[in-house]
């Protein structure tokens, strides 16, 4: 079956005509109730417009509630009013148009009008916004002294927020308006950007007004047995309150005045009932003083009708927790608790093939049982004890049964903020006790996550199509290389590599038990043949999960050295890896780890996705075997450092601080050359910043000398597992320079100039522009916690400010570019207009995913692949 | 054997940098004309495997791509990288300027190369330099008001004068025509005769005298002369890329600018599209953020589409989306609406955020196709 489409919406304006075409009933007195709790009739809940409570009947249509979708009323409004929303184009017309009773037409002779709307026409025919024609147009007819039709003279009329508009000082009333707009031509209206099919101008200035179903203001009732009524519903009484007063001062013959007085509060009524934030007057109030939601702004905003229910809606079908790890499930595998598992559903669609199968979900009593059957007349029956075996019977082919989730069934999982694809991903489900989702660490990347207390959604797809979709295109191994740079953005983090890191380093040797130890949890099923004397080592038992690869490549833990000397480095630092087997080189985060990962990348480019997931599964199990073979912890002893260290590293300080105080005093006698285009002040501030600078690294570099490479902390830094040198230096050595806004910090007391009451007024010692000497394991002295405090609000700051600014850039890039579609002869097009933006996609149609990090075929693995095969 | 290669590859459907890559990896290893053939041929395949598929949603991918790393990004200004002494603006602020197509950046500067005669030359660099970089009063005098007499004293510093290649004659006939005020010359200073005494015409004379630029294009607040390789290159702070490619001894297809605008004003859009392109990647690349340049290039390419330089944005590309629906869901719903009700605007229901609010299947990707099943009637088989 081709599902319908709707070809397309058209935008007009509503006639008075259609109001009252529309209209059920003419709503005429501001009750709503009786005092039996019954609607009134000709009231603003009047039966006519549709049905709320559950078990009445609509008068109109006889659908119950949640059947009928409403019926619309009207008022008559006793005297005409401006619509706010057309305010200003009515300011214009009248400004555009002859003020002559007689006239009315647009100030401009007939062929100069024709230029432009033909210049108009030709503008829509290419889909290009017209908006400044327009604009010249009303431009060009505001300053007409008389009209070249009639040749009356012409005034002014100014326009004043919101609603009113003068001309010679002399107010003119929304009757006088729509008189002048009756009088506007069709054939006019095109030049001024209106569409005389779709709007007349007089119907901009409201006659009768419709009045929304009352499904669109439906009244709560509190647990007092109140009624609460609807913002909307309070707005409209008042608006007819006041349309009766008129009308009943009107006929009392009352004085111009008092009449005046009330057309001005009809107005303002159904100015704020259409929208309640416009300028220039007092918005409505509830009798709690909170604003009252009118029209615009249910329309308008992030939670507002497009926004909030339009564009993004609520779903049934899905789950909220906390996450946690589980290095024992696959990438593509979710571990579900079982609470959640036994209220979630997938539908079976019952056939003659598949009944009996429905039957026996039907009939079960624990996990994956039928939680309800749908009949054939779309009535939905909860699978109870009572009536199971019943409905066992009755089942027939056409009913949906919606059965537990189980084992194997796609979900989908997704973790906020959801900034690329790879934020919602299709999992294989996976029931498991206890009350979190499990996911496997490897997988955090794509979706930001960790486990400090991160909740993420699951949702089940409900149809076979979707399912399908999920399993082939959503799937995590679909997601391992990021479209966004085409390499790996799923690999090993955290204990990953430091386990691989420690298993791999060196010649370590493990005997057969120790080896089927470490190996237990993997998919290998040989054991190859031990090469060091019936003993394996760490690299051979890492070439286990390794499928055939030949590769090489500098590990993360590489010096630089000025000569490569290849695969005898000396640090172990040089992969080789030769068929499958890791010949030289330790592996760590370049090889395996996400974002950088090239075994990763190499696997997937030669062995596809599944190769790639099974690899990465291993790994990670590998890992955290390997890591608990060995054990691997962290404590503060573990940045202690020798005393002499201690000693030396002060002396680095204690001299870098004396030539700062050098540079302030050549300062102070006007020694310091400036350097270049830099002040003096800027100078030495850019000198000190070095000198304190070098110094923290100098510190660094004696800690990081006597802490050792065998030290925990630091093989997670350089492994690139956690943490860097430069943290280590923090805790071990010293902090150094806090900052603000790159400068060292100035700020304080600023009218004696200094930063701290401690110091003396224009100090530029270190110690007073926030250098900290000690380390984190030290501790800071006050003065030294007060500057790291300063420092560290700006890095809270920065952060606050950057996820709004960037949220926002990233949904007007999405709103910019969500049109465009590569076709079938590779162009890129925007969807809506059709325009070209490409003649191929990227000049040479390669798609960034596939790519070989941004290369569209890597030229290299091919001749490798071709010279070696020969 | 280069020309060997090329001429294998010459019926192959590859763009031209990656045959030249192939060719350069084959010099590199030498390989014969068979080698050459298979390597070729895989590359081939590869290629074709690689293409992107037909139906996929590049737009979103690419805003994904650039919005995604935005999170990760600094909001400070640093130092160029390379030239400590100019501030320029990085991070995120810079690409949201990029995108914004914001007329005046907040960090505008240029990068001017010079023709090989001035080039080599630090003293020819430098007069260029003193002949771009803005000289205002201030710099080389002292201005004075008079208060007893009315009347603005100015007194030039020679060093300060013939620092920056000027004399007095040239300074004085500068004031006189901007000021349209004779000026007298009195024992070495410049006296400035108010004529009306009040006290407010003298402070604004004061005032227009020390915005007065005497020499140098006033935009380019400052140039540092820097030796780069074999050559002088000049940055500047500040931009005027006209006036600077029209002076003697730049080299103007050397010549860069920061402030995309101009770029696009005197050079094109072409030159716009990529100036948004390297602006975009430098921004990224500095931040160490890997982003692929094709989706740089495609929403250059959209800001650029129709001749245009629009941004992302309101009152650029999503502000004049076709679609009533979606533009009311962007942002400024109510004026939209109530525009689109006045001009009879008619929705067509094409795009994405049209088809998600009533609530039809996107015309993109897997709802981009349609599946039509033949089915079997021959009886059973």
């Amino acid at each position: 079956m081709i599902p319908k489409r709707i070809a397309g919406i058209r935008f007009e304006v509503l006639s008075p005509r259609e109001i009252r075409k529309m209209s059920v009933v003419k709503i005429i007195t501001p009750e709503t109730y009786d005092d039996d709790g019954f609607p009134i009739e000709f009231g603003l809940m009047d039966p006519r417009l549709g049905v709320i409570d559950p078990g009445l009947k609509c008068r109109t249509c006889g659908g119950k509630a949640g059947e009928c979708p409403g019926h619309f009323g009207h008022i008559e409004l006793a005297a005409p009013v401006i619509h706010v929303g057309y305010a200003k184009l009515i300011a214009r017309l009248l400004n555009a148009t002859c003020s002559n009773s007689e006239c009315g037409r647009i100030l401009m002779k007939n062929e100069k009008r024709d230029k432009f709307i033909q210049r108009i026409e030709e503008r829509k025919k290419l889909g290009q916004d017209y908006e400044d024609i327009v604009k010249e147009v009303f431009r060009v007819t505001k300053g007409v002294k008389k009209c070249p039709h009639c040749g009356a003279d012409q005034m002014e009329v100014k326009f004043e927020k919101p609603t009113f508009y003068y001309e010679n000082e002399h107010r003119l009333t929304p009757k006088d308006v729509r008189e002048r707009l009756e009088k506007i031509a069709d054939e006019d209206l095109p030049a001024f950007g209106m569409d005389p099919h779709a709007v007349r101008p007089e119907w901009m200035v409201l006659t009768v007004l419709p009045v929304p179903p009352v499904t669109v203001r439906p009244s709560i009732i509190l647990e007092t047995g109140q009624r609460s009524e609807d913002d909307l519903t309070h707005k409209l009484v008042d608006i007819i309150r006041i349309n009766q007063r008129f009308m009943e001062n009107k006929e009392a013959g009352a004085p111009q005045l008092i009449l005046e007085d009330l057309w001005e509060l009809l107005q303002y009524h159904v100015t704020t009932y259409l929208d309640n934030e416009v300028s220039g007057i007092p918005p409505a109030r509830h009798r709690s003083g909170r604003p009252l939601k009118t029209l615009a702004q249910r329309l308008k905003g992030k939670e507002g009708r497009f926004r909030g229910s339009l564009s993004g809606k609520r779903v049934n079908f899905s789950a909220r927790t906390v996450i946690s790890p589980d290095p024992n499930l696959s990438i593509n595998e979710v571990g579900v608790p079982q609470e959640i598992a036994e209220e979630l559903t997938v539908p079976i669609f019952v056939t003659e093939k598949n009944i009996e199968e429905a039957r026996e979900f039907i009939l079960r009593d624990d996990h994956p049982r039928a939680n309800y059957v749908i009949r054939e007349d779309g009535r939905r029956i909860r699978v109870i004890e009572t009536n199971r075996e019943e409905l066992a019977e009755k089942l027939e082919p056409g009913w949906i049964v919606e059965r537990q989730l189980m084992d194997g069934d796609i979900v989908l999982f997704n973790r906020q903020p959801s900034l690329h694809r790879m934020s919602i991903m299709a999992h294989y489900v996976r029931v498991l006790p206890y009350k979190t989702f499990r996911l496997n660490p490897a997988v955090c990347p794509p979706y930001n996550a960790d486990f400090d207390g991160d909740e993420m959604n699951l949702h089940v797809p409900q149809s076979l199509e979707a399912q399908a979709e999920a399993k082939i295109l959503m799937a995590v191994q679909e997601h391992i290389l990021s479209p966004r740079f085409g390499g790996p953005i799923i690999g090993g983090i955290h204990d990953h590599i430091s386990g691989l890191y420690l298993l791999t380093r060196g010649e370590k040797l493990f005997s057969k038990a120790e080896v089927m130890e470490i190996i237990r949890p993997l998919d290998v099923v040989k054991l190859p043949e031990p090469k060091h004397d019936g003993k394996w080592s760490g690299k051979q038992i890492f070439s286990m999960i390794l499928p055939d690869i030949t590769i090489e490549f500098k590990a993360e833990i590489c010096q630089g050295c000025k000569e490569c000397k290849g695969v005898d480095c000396e640090n172990d630092a040089y992969v080789f890896i030769k068929n499958g087997e890791l010949v030289t080189g330790t592996i760590d985060e370049k090889a395996v780890g996400a974002f950088k990962g090239i075994i990763i990348d190499e696997i997937i480019r030669k062995y596809g996705n599944e190769e790639t997931r099974k690899f990465i599964d291993n790994m990670t199990k590998l890992a955290i075997k390997a890591i608990m073979y060995t054990g691997f912890t962290v404590g503060i002893d573990d940045v202690d450092i020798p005393k002499e260290a201690r000693e030396q590293i002060e002396q680095v300080i204690l001299e870098a601080e004396e030539r700062a105080w050098k540079l302030i005093e050549a300062y102070k006698q006007g020694n310091l050359e400036p350097m270049p285009g830099r002040s003096i002040e800027e100078t030495l501030e850019m000198k000190i910043m070095q000198e304190l600078g070098r110094a923290r690294d100098m510190a660094g570099k004696i800690a990081g000398k006597y802490l050792g490479m065998d030290n925990a902390a630091v093989i997670m830094a350089v492994s690139g597992a956690r943490g860097s040198m430069l943290n280590l230096t923090q805790m071990a050595a010293c902090i150094g320079q806090q900052s603000v806004r790159g400068e060292r910090i100035r700020r304080g007391y600023t009218y004696t100039n200094r930063t701290l009451s401690h110091f003396k007024p224009g100090d530029l010692g270190p110690e007073a522009r926030g250098f900290v000497k000690s380390s984190y394991k030290d501790g800071l002295n006050p003065i030294e916690f007060f500057f790291h405090a300063v420092g560290g609000r700006e890095g809270l700051v920065d952060t606050a400010v950057r996820t709004s600014q960037s949220g926002y850039l990233q949904r007007r890039l999405i709103n910019a570019l969500q049109d465009l579609k590569v076709d079938y002869d590779g162009t890129v097009k925007e969807q809506t207009s059709g325009l070209l933006i490409q003649f191929r996609y990227g000049q040479d149609g390669v798609d960034p995913m596939k790519s070989y990090r941004g290369k569209p075929v890597d030229v290299v693995r091919i001749i490798k692949e071709v010279v070696g095969s020969d | 054997m280069r020309e060997k290669y090329m001429e294998i590859m010459h019926d192959y459907p590859f763009p031209e940098y990656l045959k030249k890559s192939i060719a350069d990896e084959l010099e590199r290893i030498q390989a014969d004309e068979e080698t050459a053939r298979k390597v070729i041929e895989r590359c081939h395949e590869a290629y074709l495997r690689n293409l992107v598929e037909p139906g996929e949603a590049a737009g979103i991918v690419a805003a994904q791509s650039i919005g995604e790393p935005g999170t990760q990004m600094t909001m400070r200004t640093f130092h160029y990288a390379g030239v400590a002494e100019i501030n320029v603006t990085l991070g995120l602020p810079r690409l949201i300027e990029i995108l914004d197509v914001r007329k005046n950046p907040s960090t505008p500067m240029m990068t001017i190369k010079l023709l090989p005669e001035y080039a080599k030359d630090r003293e020819k660099a430098r007069e260029i330099a003193n002949r771009l970089e803005a000289t205002y009063i201030t710099d080389i005098a002292e201005i004075v008001t008079d208060l007893r007499y009315m009347r603005v004293i100015v007194r030039p510093d020679e060093k300060a004068l013939e620092r920056k290649s000027l004399d007095r004659e040239k300074l004085k006939k500068k004031i006189e025509k901007s000021l349209k005020i004779e000026v007298e010359e009195q024992n070495g200073e410049f006296v400035i005769q108010i004529e009306e005494p009040s006290y407010k015409k003298l402070m604004d004379t004061f005032d227009r005298l020390r915005r007065l630029v005497v020499s140098g294009i006033k935009e380019i607040r400052r140039v540092i002369i820097r030796r780069e390789g074999d050559e002088y290159v000049l940055y500047t702070e500040g931009s005027n890329f006209k006036r600077v490619m029209k002076e003697k001894g730049v080299d103007f297809t050397r010549t860069v600018t920061n402030n995309i605008y101009e770029i696009y004003e005197v050079l094109g859009i072409e030159a716009a599209r990529n100036a948004v392109i390297n602006e975009a990647i430098s921004t990224l690349e500095e931040q160490g953020l890997e982003v692929d340049r094709r989706h740089i290039m495609l929403v250059a390419d959209v800001m650029t589409a129709d001749g245009e330089l629009k941004q992302i944005g309101r009152h650029g590309i999503a502000g004049e989306k076709q679609s009533i629906l979606a533009r009311a869901a962007f942002e400024m719903t109510v004026n939209n609406l109530l525009d689109a009700a006045v001009k009879g605007e008619f929705d067509r229901l094409n795009g994405i955020t049209e088809n998600i609010i009533v609530g039809q299947p996107i015309k993109l990707g897997t709802g981009d196709v349609e599946l039509r099943v033949k089915l079997f009637t021959g009886g059973d088989k």
